[in-house]
């Protein structure tokens, strides 16, 4: 059931339990509880809304830093991963197999913005070996979802 | 010169869909929300696309043996073992057809002789009728009742059979009603049939798509193979309408014969789909149907939603446990299918399939398809709840 729930809330997190109990044929009380054990064990992280900015104009530019750092004695890259994921400006950190070690997603309103930050935050950390920042131009898919030229339903109304 | 005249007999007979006309007027209405499409509204899975992208890329453009690809028919005798415990020799007991609509075409026309008659389950598919009376043969309808949550009864099916039946539809899980016949249904009307020797025309094309307990397939029972043409296709499961891709299996002498009819006719089924279907199954057989069985869970809650939602608003459902509709009794009302479904559409602009469209047992029920989101369905079941307060 556990795994029922969660394809139902990652599909469409405002589904409510009411819903959730008909879609699952389960008891309604169970499914509260469940979710609730779900959120307290950080299972259900946060329930999110995935906009499509580009739509009401607003000014802002994202971009993916490759970072080469080296790796501290004891920490490894968790401290210095941890020195860059608290910037607020900071989106997501991933630690990468291959040429560089972090991928860091950096979000601000102008590209001059994320500029300065790489040179003055990130570029100036002591293990911070070397950074290559790329500008993404265009999104087409977030997390499972295309942004435009969503599919239409095709179909005829009546088909016996 | 007269031209109507020139029309043959059979055809003529058959009289034009009689609710043809609401049918135009729903498709062509602004606003509708709709319950009335026996296809999925998934689209077909992006690997099977792309495997036919590939393959016009390549250039497979050519005609394929009348059978259908080799490897095809590999796939589809190894699906039909793992998926059904059902065996066929991919070599001369498959054949693979422009949908499972051809399938049954061919079927028909390789086994009816002007005068036999077919038992023809009531309600059921539209096609049925009218494809075993442009044969020359005579179609009888089985009537099948709510009670019977729509299954073929031996009690019933006894009533029907003559001297002359030759053969007995069999299409579960049945549209337009969602019912199914289970092992023990099946082992009852094989009693009767081994008396007989009546032949089946099993149109399993729902198969797939049965909640809470797995399809069982006549031809798992004992003595029913070898008098039986099973008919399936990528429609359904794979969500492949648009495709046109079915196959029937069977004895080698009854696909012999539709296979000489169809290498006339159709010569074989379009390469590109083939391919496509090919890369379903292949794709299948590595992440054990992990789509198909998307779908069905996808399908199962819409199914649970429908059903409560009728419920809940006061119409005796009954709770469907295969294909993706649901047939509740519009009884209460007073109206027949037709002028419920006529209302409904011109007072709510909810399109819904009367029963009757599906045969004379289906007056007094609608069709409804659950292969809409159930933000849709929702929206529809609340205007339903709407036109039932104001008529």
């Amino acid at each position: 059931m556990t795994n029922a729930i969660l394809e139902i809330l990652s599909e469409d997190s405002r589904r409510t339990p009411e819903e959730i109990a008909v879609m699952l044929d389960a008891d309604l009380e169970d499914i509260r509880q469940k979710i609730k054990e779900l959120e307290n064990n950080k299972v259900i992280v946060k329930y999110n809304t995935i906009v499509n900015w580009d739509k009401i104009h607003r000014e802002y530019v994202i971009a993916f830093i490759e970072v080469k750092v080296t790796p501290q004695r004891d920490l490894g890259f968790d401290a210095i991963a941890e020195r860059i994921y608290r910037f607020p400006e900071v989106k997501s950190v991933y630690l990468m197999s291959g040429d560089y070690d972090l991928a860091v997603m950096v979000e601000g309103r102008t590209m001059k913005e994320v500029a300065f930050f790489v040179a003055e935050k990130l570029a100036v950390l002591d293990s911070v070996v070397s950074t290559t920042t790329h500008f993404v131009l265009k999104q087409y898919k977030i997390d499972g979802v295309v942004l435009e030229g969503e599919e239409k339903d095709h179909r005829q109304v009546i088909v016996p | 010169m007269n031209i109507k005249n020139k029309i043959a007999e059979r055809v003529k007979e058959v009289p034009p869909s009689g609710i043809r006309k609401f049918f135009d007027i729903a498709n062509e209405m602004e606003g509708v929300i709709s319950l009335g499409v026996g296809e999925p509204d998934f689209v077909t899975p992006w690997n099977v696309r792309e495997a036919c992208i590939y393959s016009l890329e390549k250039g497979m453009t050519y005609y394929t043996s009348n059978w259908g690809i080799f490897e095809l028919r590999k796939a589809i005798s190894s699906y039909l073992s793992q998926r059904f415990g059902v065996d066929y020799n991919p070599k001369n007991e498959i054949v693979v057809t422009v949908g499972a609509s051809e399938a049954i075409d061919l079927a028909l026309r390789a086994i009816l002789n002007p005068g036999d008659e077919v038992l023809i389950p009531d309600p059921s598919y539209v096609a049925y009728m009218p494809c075993v009376r442009f044969c020359g043969g005579k179609a009888v309808a089985v009537e099948c009742r709510v009670e019977d949550e729509f299954r073929i009864t031996p009690e019933n099916l006894r009533k029907y059979i003559t001297p002359k039946t030759k053969a007995l539809i069999l299409p579960y899980p049945n549209n337009p009603t969602g019912g199914i016949m289970t092992r023990e249904d099946l082992e009852a009307i094989a009693d009767v049939l081994r008396e007989t020797d009546i032949l089946v025309i099993s149109d399993e094309i729902y198969a797939e798509l049965t909640y809470e307990r797995k399809h069982t397939s006549i031809t798992n029972i004992p003595g029913m193979k070898e008098r039986t043409i099973l008919i399936n296709g990528f429609s359904k499961a794979f969500a492949m309408t648009g495709w046109r891709l079915g196959y029937a299996a069977g004895h080698v002498d009854l696909i012999g014969a539709m296979v000489k009819i169809h290498q006339y006719t159709t010569l074989c089924a379009p390469i590109m789909a083939q391919v496509a279907a090919l890369e379903a199954l292949n794709k299948g057989f590595e992440d054990g149907f992990a789509s198909v069985e998307y779908m069905v869970r996808q399908y199962n809650m819409r199914r649970k939603v429908i059903v409560n939602g009728f419920r809940e608003i006061g119409m005796d459902c009954f709770e469907p446990m295969g294909a993706f509709y649901v047939f509740p009794s519009i009884k209460k009302t007073g109206m027949s299918s037709e002028e419920f479904c006529e209302r409904l559409l011109m007072d709510q602009k909810v399109a819904v399939v009367p029963g009757t469209a599906f045969g004379s047992s289906g007056e007094g029920f609608i069709r409804c398809s659950y292969a809409y989101s159930i933000d849709n369905i929702n929206e529809a079941i609340k205007r339903i709840r709407n036109f039932l307060k104001r008529i």
